[in-house]
């Protein structure tokens, strides 16, 4: 009996059927997207407080920054495709396919990192940093929680696709961290307008 | 069908989607030049961003398509969790100051 079919049908008279129907590693990651999220909620609540309530906001993005904030979306929301792409494959067996897409998801998300660091390293030159006020503080506190989500997927999934290549994971282990994966992008969608966009310079 | 060429068409699927939401970005980002008012212009993005994740919840990470008792079992509590913490913050700054609301 499969995984996803043992999670259905449950194990006999010995277990109950699962009320989700998913695997439970699948489950534990829901729980686990569900915890960080609140997480992310409760420090982007708190910015959008202090950024309303402040007046005189530091708006230090100009065309350069928005540019490279324009790639960066791009370059995510396409790794979250490439991600489906590499789900779909392991579940149809063609781990060559899996693969491939795996570690272009792996490059998309490397490559949002290093033009994280570049947008960070830019706004430390100008003078900005965690200790230089309100914006230093909250725009280096959410953005680098965000990006240490990145990174780490980025290693889950190095780590998923090696076993996975070796036969040592199954396409199960692939859709869980994919999911993680999907997570991360979705945070990026509330960083993005809330820390980004509302302080371009005008 | 063959895997390979089934493994092409969940990215043909969900292409719709993908421009959907870089559509829903570009139009964050015409609007943050448009909108003077800062707590005016956070509302529009965050019922923008809410859109975006709705989408990427739904099609992307596939709870469409998992049992509805999935969906009500995580999104309902994760919204109260969320909107009562907006509650707590700014009670937390009438706190602050130890005085009622509107005072």
């Amino acid at each position: 009996m499969s995984e996803s079919e043992a999670a259905v049908h449950g194990h006999g008279a010995l277990m109950e059927e699962s009320p989700y129907a998913i695997p439970s590693r699948k489950f534990t990651m829901w729980l686990f997207i569900i915890s960080d999220a609140v997480t992310f909620g409760s420090f982007l609540f708190a910015y959008g407080y202090i950024r309303v309530a402040t007046p005189n906001w530091v708006r230090p993005f100009e065309t350069g920054s928005v540019v490279n904030v324009v790639i960066m979306t791009i370059v995510l929301i396409t790794s979250s495709l490439t991600m489906l792409g590499a789900v779909d494959a392991a579940k149809l067996g063609d781990k060559g396919k899996a693969m491939r897409f795996l570690y272009s998801t792996m490059m998309l998300g490397a490559i949002f990192a290093i033009l994280h660091l570049r947008e960070w390293s830019e706004l430390i030159g100008k003078g900005t940093t965690i200790s230089s006020g309100l914006f230093g503080q909250t725009f280096f506190t959410i953005t680098g929680l965000h990006l240490l989500h990145v990174i780490s997927g980025v290693i889950a999934l190095l780590v998923v696709a090696m076993k996975y290549s070796g036969g040592r994971l199954t396409p199960s282990h692939v859709e869980t961290t994919g999911l993680y994966w999907h997570f991360v992008d979705l945070v990026w969608m509330f960083v993005l307008p809330l820390v980004y966009l509302t302080n371009i310079a005008h | 069908m063959s895997a390979a060429s089934a493994s092409g068409n969940v990215i043909r699927k969900y292409l719709p989607v993908y421009f959907v939401l870089i559509g829903i970005f570009l139009v964050e980002l015409l609007l943050s030049f448009r909108i003077a008012s800062t707590s005016k212009l956070v509302i529009v993005l965050l019922l923008l961003a809410v859109c975006s994740a709705a989408l990427g919840l739904m099609y992307f990470m596939h709870l469409g398509q998992e049992r509805r008792g999935l969906f009500l079992t995580l999104i309902p509590v994760t919204i109260f969790v969320l909107l009562m913490m907006n509650m707590w913050w700014s009670d937390s700054v009438r706190l602050l100051h130890m005085r009622p609301m509107g005072q």
